[in-house]
This record gives C-alpha cells, structure tokens and sequence, in this order.
C-alpha cells in the first residue's frame, strides 16, 4: 500500500458518549477511514464545507483529498467508478446527497452492483457501501423528499439497511462498510440534529440483519423505520401514561430482513401496525404483512400508517406536515389498533 | 516486433474467429442457447489492443467480448465451458456468453448493458493510481455506447481525473440494427474525445499493427500519469447484433467490401510477404488450431451444470 493510503490514525475510540445522528455517522466514517487505508468516500461535495448536509466535517483534513474525493454530478457514472475500486482492493462509500437521485445512478444499483459477483461465479467481492440521504420534513419539496426506503428491497444481491438513532447510525454504517457485499444505506435527514448515547468502538458494530428493539412493550408491536420510528417512540411514550404498552421494533435491515424479530414481538403482543414514510403498496411494510400472514402469526387485522396514496410531498409546510404520519397520528392509530 | 510475436497474434485473430464460427455451429445444435453476439471480422482490435497490457493492468468488456476474453489469454475451453453453462466456464457457467470474465487475470468486468465498461473501467484505473501501483486499464465498447450518458460520466471523470485509462471504442458502424449515421451526430466517434480534452485517435480497426501501435502509445501516456486517451478502431461485424439477426438492413455489397479488407486476410498477405509465414504454414495453422478449437469445445462439454445450492453462494459473499 502506498503513502497515499496509509492509515491515519490509531484504534477508534470506544465507550459511550452523546453524539447527534449527525455526528455519528461523521464518526463512523471516521473509524472506518482511519481502520482501514482502502476506505474512501466519494460524491458530490462530500469534501467541501463537510458536505451538504455536514456529515463529513473535518474528513478531508484527516484523510486528504484524495480519499475524501468530490465527483462530478453523474450518480450513475460515480458508481460505477465506485464499483470498479471495489473489486480491484479499495472499500468506496458513495454518498448520495438525497436519495431522490438514486434512480440516475438506477443501472449500476440494480443492475451492476447486486449482480457483479453473482454473474462473475463469485470470482469477486462488491463492497461499496452507498450512504443514500433521504425523507421528508425538511421543506424540500416533491424531488428532494423521498426517503427511497424500498425501491431497492427487491434486488438479491444487495443489502438494504437504514438507521433511525444516532447509535444505530454508528453501528450499522460501520458495519456496512465493513461488510464484502454492496450495502444501501439510507438516512433521513429529518434526524441528523436528534442526540443519543451512542457506544463506539468495534464492540459496537452492528450484525448484519438485525433489528433493534426500541422500546419494549406488551399491547402491540409497532414496525418502523428511520424518522418513523423515531416518531414512534416519541408516540409510545405518550401513550405509556394512558397505560398502553407498545412495543417499536426498528428494522435497521430491510435485506435481508429480520422477520423472527419481529414474529418474536407480535407473538408476544398479538397485534402489529406496520409504520412507514413511504406509500403502502410496494414497500417493506406490505412484505412484513405478507410475510406474518404466510408464517400464520397471530395478530388479529394488522394496521398500517403510511404515506397517503393519493397526493405527493408537497412542498408548503403546512401540506408537508399534513402528509408525513406525525407522531400524534402514529399514537392515534396505535389507540385505536389496541382498543380495536 | 519480432516475427514469432507477430506470428502469435495471426494465431490468435484465427483462433478467434473459428472460436466463434463454432460458436454458431454449437448454437444450431442447441448446445448453446439464448444469445450471443460474435466479432467475426473484429479479430485485429481484439489482439492489438489487449496484447499490449501487461499482467498487471485491468480489462473492461462487453457482451460482445470473446475476442477480447481469448486475446486475453482465456482458454477456449473456459470460454466454450461458460457458453455452453457448464462448470468448465470462467464464471462456472453462471454468466454465459456476455459475462466472458476472469479475475484471475484481471479482465474484471463483461458488460451485458451499455455504459458501465467506461464507469467500472475507470474504477479500477483509479484504483490502480489510488493504490499506488502503474497499472492502467482498458475499456471496450463499441460504436452505440457512445451515445449514453455513462460514456460522457467516465470521459469526463477520467480527464478530470488523469486517470491512467485508455478507452476503446470498437466503430463497427451499427449500434444494434440501426446505422450509426441515423443515431450519432457525429461519423468520427475519436471526436468525442475532444469534449472531454483528451487524444481523441482514429485507427483502422482491421490492421493489427496499426490497433496495437497505437494501443500501446495511449498505455503509455496512461502509466506515465499523463491520462486517459480514447481510441476509435474502425472495424466491422460481419454477422449480425445478435444470433436472431441476419442483418439485412445494410446495404448490399457492404460486407463484400468489407471483407476484401478481412483483418485476418491481410495480416497473413504481409506475414508472408515478409518471409514470417509460408502459404503452407498458414493452412497448416488454420487446420491445427481448428482442432484445438474443436477438442476445447469438447471437453468444455463434459463438465457437470452447477448445482442450485452453489449457484446460491454467489449471491453474497457473507
């Protein structure tokens, strides 16, 4: 390895600390950076001013320019530059700044990267991790909201992973670096300014897969993701003091998916409402439903909350709110999922 | 150049072209299936330009990569083995005809869809320069990739970049079945290149020394850190895209005339006029590696089909 590789520093630091969503995803790329010399991050502007949305402060001064590298606007074309270090001994994570433009870089994400070491005979390993940027409450508008959450679950090959803590945030991007297949890892933006303790260190990384229990509970298992089940926790701590119990299951992999988690937690509750920031039909949460059904859990007539069918994120504030679940929506559906 | 070196690429442009024709026998008989996409008349931008990387450098290709694979170095019996879906093949069967891919030897990449040659290519260009190593890399593509928006990506990158890559287009004038004039504003594809402020070179495509003088003057520039260069070989397909296509939408008397100017052909007429080869020499090469071709043909055929449950475990790697 040459010079311009090298290693940056020592051990990533351990223990437990505050951190912002924000800052723990800087600081998994930090750790990553600095414990492996083949990892990179590349994009649009992700070494000017920390990038768009500040995740990468103080990298290029670390790391250089040269790992730390800014791209033209051409997601397809980086990608597949991305691809291509992956499998000649370099570990690339590709950002893209909202994940609303992941379908221009649609032929390397579905076509390239899932299926490289498949059609190759497994002669390769693929492991970029593209760091996608997405949801809605920003005041972005219809083309800059979108969290992009399942358009990508159908594909083998690929990995599918999102975060809706700060710790989560850690653990499951370092791992997603860490990890020889391609991974799409979605944050929300509406999250990076949220706080938690955050434990760092290798102990910390996250298996590959697994969901999180958020909050435990008995009366029903809510199933979210990224703002959502943020929100939901915010949701079942409201409610605790009506005396219902709710349990927030976050899938922080929705491939592969883990489905026992969640069978575990119904089979406990016995009931399930499903929660998403994304339309129903298509998505995570209809193939959660199917999947209960199919496995004949028990849990009554699941529920679902979700993005309205029938409009699309619009930009006035108060059109926005009225579109995205709020969390007294989310409480409201889980009153009436539990009271029947 | 010496005489035995050049003797080795007559070698392989045959070697390539009875590859392919029995490529087609085997697709009548079934052995083969669904589709490929042979180069028969290619051959000399197949071995110019791969024959002069070295070990160390990386190769992009595309569905219509069999002469680049062979030039390479892949066996016919690896080559037969993936388009027949048996074991025997590179990529164990799984790929077939448009995944012709090696890592052992570095050719990296064979792309059924237009555009991520020039992307991944450059991927590992980079790779190369990031790792701090002089390997370069070479990207194929033929005349129709240049008209998507990939192309103008890994240009652009690769400038800005001075990424140590040289790109190949192969301008056999048909993207598809449509004419290249009827779908590209320009008729020079090497133009192109200017866009993005690099050499843009025109070579014909069906003289194996001029392909190779001239792939070998970009690599240089490349490995010396001086950038990326795009080389337009004028060349010619003298079957159709695919197996489906009789190709009756060119003009009569086309391939004719393309065929007076058969790569092979005229390669044998200077190596004999040059004392290299003798006429008998040549029929004798022609017979020998048949034989090679069909005896690799034939044991590609008796490796087993992989199993589902190994199939499987290409999927991820953990």
């Amino acid at each position: 390895m040459s010079t311009r590789l090298e290693p940056q520093r020592a051990e990533p630091s351990a223990g437990v600390v505050q951190l912002t969503y924000r800052e723990a995803i800087g600081t998994a790329l930090e750790h990553e950076l600095a414990a492996d010399p083949t990892v990179l991050l590349m994009g649009e502007d992700v070494a000017t001013a920390g990038g768009v949305f500040k995740t990468n402060e103080g990298l290029p001064e670390k790391f250089g320019l040269e790992r730390i590298r800014n791209t033209p606007i051409c997601e397809n074309g980086f990608l597949g530059v991305a691809l291509g270090m992956s499998v000649t001994g370099l570990r690339p994570v590709v950002e893209i700044m909202f994940s609303d433009f992941l379908p221009t870089a649609a032929d390397a994400l579905v076509n390239e990267l899932p299926k490289f070491r498949f059609m190759s005979g497994g002669q390769c390993t693929v492991p970029v991790t593209v760091r996608s940027i997405g949801g809605a409450t920003g005041r972005f508008g219809t083309q800059h909201s979108a969290t992009g959450e399942s358009w990508y679950i159908g594909l083998p090959g690929l990995k599918v992973a999102t975060a809706a803590t700060p710790a989560g945030a850690y653990s499951v991007l370092r791992a997603a670096i860490r990890d020889d297949d391609p991974v799409l890892f979605f944050e929300h933006k509406g999250l990076y300014g949220r706080k938690g303790q955050v434990m760092l260190g290798d102990d910390a990384i996250a298996r590959i897969g697994e969901a999180a229990v958020l909050r435990e509970g008995t009366d029903v298992t809510v199933v979210s993701t990224l703002l959502m089940a943020d929100r939901s926790v915010t949701a079942a701590e409201a409610l605790a003091d009506d005396g219902i119990s709710v349990e927030v299951v976050e899938l922080r992999w929705l491939r592969p998916l883990d489905y026992d988690a969640i069978v575990a937690s119904v089979e406990k509750t016995g009931r399930l409402l499903v929660v998403e920031e994304q339309v129903h039909a298509g998505g995570w949460g209809a193939t959660v439903i199917s999947e209960l059904v199919q496995r004949g859990v028990p849990m009554g007539r699941p529920a679902t909350l979700s993005l309205p069918d029938d409009i699309l994120i619009a930009y006035a504030p108060e059109l926005e709110d009225a579109i995205i679940p709020s969390v007294e929506a989310i409480a409201g559906q889980i009153r009436s999922v539990v009271e029947g | 150049m010496s005489a035995n070196e050049r003797v080795g690429w007559m070698r392989k442009m045959l070697e390539i072209r009875l590859f392919e024709d029995k490529v087609q026998e085997l697709f009548m008989q079934g052995q083969i299936q669904g589709t490929t996409h042979l180069c028969q008349g290619q051959e000399a931008v197949s071995v110019g330009a791969v024959g002069a990387l070295d070990e160390r450098d990386y190769l992009t290709i595309t569905y219509r990569g069999h002469g680049h694979a062979l030039a390479h170095g892949m066996t016919m019996e690896a080559a037969f083995g993936e388009l027949m879906g048996r074991t025997s093949g590179c990529c164990t069967g799984v790929g077939g005809s448009m995944h012709l891919t090696d890592f052992s030897r570095n050719l990296i990449g064979a792309f059924a869809i237009i555009g991520p040659s020039y992307s991944v290519g450059l991927g590992a260009a980079m790779s190369a320069k990031l790792r701090g190593t002089d390997a370069v890399a070479m990207s194929f593509c033929g005349d129709g990739s240049t008209n998507i928006g990939t192309f103008h990506e890994a240009l652009n990158m690769a400038s800005v970049w001075r990424a140590p890559i040289v790109f190949v287009i192969e301008n056999n004038l048909y993207g598809e079945y449509s004419p290249l004039r009827e779908t590209t504003a320009v008729e020079d594809l090497a133009e192109r290149a200017k866009a993005h402020a690099m050499p843009g070179v025109i070579v014909d495509g069906q003289d194996v020394d001029a392909v190779r003088e001239t792939t070998e003057t970009a690599i240089a520039r490349a490995r010396a850190g001086e950038g990326p260069t795009l080389i337009e070989a004028k060349t010619y397909r003298y079957r159709g895209h695919s197996r489906t296509d009789p190709a009756k939408y060119r003009p009569e008397g086309e391939l004719e005339r393309w065929k007076e100017r058969d790569p092979i052909d005229l390669f044998a007429a200077k190596l004999v006029a040059e004392g290299a080869l003798g006429e008998g020499d040549l029929a004798a090469m022609r017979a020998q590696i048949q034989t090679e071709v069909d005896a690799a043909a034939e044991r590609a055929a008796e490796a087993p089909v992989l199993s589902l449950e190994e199939t499987k475990a290409y999927v991820y790697a953990s």
